[in-house]
């Protein structure tokens, strides 16, 4: 199964998490079309080359981050799941914002995304 | 959590409690401590489940204004909120996250903050003096509650209030009652109960097939479904819904130190907003203007939930009788029923697992239940 996460009960922290990439893209028709066209966005600071429909957590999975965020009481690690809206998997810091739904983000030119290590911290102060 | 299938012949129970929400487990696992064989049954998915979709306050200031029985027992209620939840967690593991540092209640204009401060005055009186609470004006609210934003006029503390998790305290209830040999029986709808020269039976409707229950006792605690039971063991129980609506944020940290009874933050982050109140029958919709109107209200007490995300709302339904208080009752003419109701099953959880279960199970009781007769409502 070299294509699917370690199961979530494996990941009990993250430490436990090594940073390989496991995920292949599949051809798609959109990939043929856009065939050459890329955008560039920092994962963690490390630039990764995307096609311009995807989403920031599909740049999560494909640049080996394995893991996008922490859960908000445990701290154990995630990763984005459903890829559809519904999960919250996926929560991302983008370009400075914090709990950004990473799937349903489109990737632009130059964007920054980070890990959501737990609970978003805000003060009206 | 356990289900069962029993067949078509009679089972039996020592007492079947009718509705397995939070206020029928509640009584159940008093029960069980107090050495009956206790089932719940409890109707299945479809059914309306207020305890599911509440707002998960423990909650005293204000309540009873107009009957000092209710303050009581929930005053009552909320000082033995401490050992059941370190019971549950003794017993299951589960932390149900109680809290019970004080409540706030934000008041937006000096009109309401003034209204409030003589209800609870009256209140103060009502109790022998023996009620505390405190009027905050706005900077003093900002004192505890840093958050609060310049539209707040002031708030009331009330001491005893808190909140919990609601959902933890129903599987933390669930596990205990299960644990100690509770059966929860997933029977479908209860279409009848006939009372017998000794005991009662009682019958259940799931796909087609009946199901039937021969018990000593039953404890009607099916929330809204208690209007059409309570008729057929010479009860009067009438409950009509409610709609509250909730939302829901993103997760965030510690932002909020107190509950207040509009807002407030859960262990995990999340700011639960709601207090809506509606009578639109047997619909838990929600509906934009409102959920606007909830929101618009929140904002003023809190100015930075300007910046948070919603990521979820509900509906949900209360339980309500005509005037708000719970009905407590042992039929006169079929003695072994009850009828147990209310609207606050979280605030009366600990009540409902100690003295009420207790009151079932002996007949008799230090609390004040002659206030809480159904029959208040005929005529």
């Amino acid at each position: 199964m070299d294509n699917v996460l370690t199961a979530k009960s494996a990941i009990s922290s993250p430490s436990d998490v090594k940073e390989v990439a496991t995920f292949k893209r599949l051809a798609t028709r959109t990939e043929t079309e856009q065939a050459g066209k890329t955008v560039t966005v920092y994962v963690d600071d490390q630039p990764v080359e995307m096609q311009p429909n995807d989403s920031a957590a599909a740049a999560v999975l494909t640049s080996g981050l394995r893991y996008g965020r922490t859960t908000t009481v445990g701290n154990s690690a995630r990763a984005p799941y459903c890829m559809m809206g519904v999960c919250f998997e996926c929560l991302l810091e983008i370009d400075g914002i914090e709990n950004v739904q990473g799937c349903m983000t489109t990737v632009q030119e130059g964007m920054r995304i980070k890990r959501q290590h737990q609970a978003r911290e805000l003060s009206g102060r | 959590m356990q289900s069962s299938n029993p067949n078509t012949a009679t089972n039996t129970a020592e007492v079947a409690v009718i509705g397995g929400g939070i206020v029928g487990l509640a009584i159940a696992l008093g029960l069980t401590r107090n050495g009956h064989q206790v089932v719940v049954l409890d109707e299945s998915d479809i059914a309306l489940r207020a305890s599911q979709g509440n707002f998960g306050l423990v909650w005293v200031q204000g309540k009873g204004d107009t009957l000092p029985e209710y303050a009581a027992i929930s005053r009552q209620s909320a000082r033995l909120w401490r050992s059941l939840a370190d019971q549950l967690l003794d017993s299951t593991g589960i932390d149900i996250q109680l809290q019970q540092k004080g409540g706030l209640f934000f008041c937006l204009t000096e009109q309401e903050l003034n209204n409030r401060q003589q209800m609870l005055q009256q209140m103060q009186q009502a109790a022998g003096g023996d009620y505390p609470f405190q009027v905050l004006d706005l900077k003093q609210v900002q004192e505890l509650e840093p958050e609060a934003g310049p539209e707040v006029a002031g708030a009331t503390l009330g001491p005893e209030d808190g909140h919990v998790n609601p959902l933890l305290f129903y599987r933390a209830m669930t596990e205990q009652f299960l644990q100690s040999g509770g059966r929860i029986v997933h029977s479908g709808k209860t279409t009848d109960i006939k009372p017998l020269n000794q005991g009662f039976t009682v019958t259940c409707h799931d796909k087609g097939l009946d199901q039937k229950w021969h018990c000593d006792k039953v404890v009607l605690t099916a929330g809204l479904g208690n209007k059409e039971l309570a008729p057929m063991v010479g009860l009067h129980a009438p409950v009509e819904p409610n709609l509250g609506q909730v939302l829901i944020s993103e997760r965030l940290k510690p932002l909020l130190n107190y509950p207040t009874g509009h807002v407030r933050q859960t262990n995990e982050g999340t700011i639960q907003i709601g207090d809506s109140k509606e009578d639109v029958g047997f619909i838990t919709d929600t509906r934009i203007e409102v959920l606007a109107q909830i929101a618009n209200r929140a904002r003023k007490m809190y100015p930075v939930l300007n910046k948070v995300r919603l990521v979820r709302t509900w509906g949900a339904l209360r339980v309500m009788t005509p005037d708000g208080y719970p009905i407590y009752q042992e039929s006169t003419r079929h003695p072994g029923a009850y009828v147990v109701t209310c609207h606050s099953g979280v605030t009366l959880g600990a009540l409902h697992q100690g003295p009420i279960a207790d009151w079932i199970s002996h007949n008799k009781t230090e609390l004040p239940l002659e206030a809480f007769n159904g029959q208040r409502f005929n005529g």
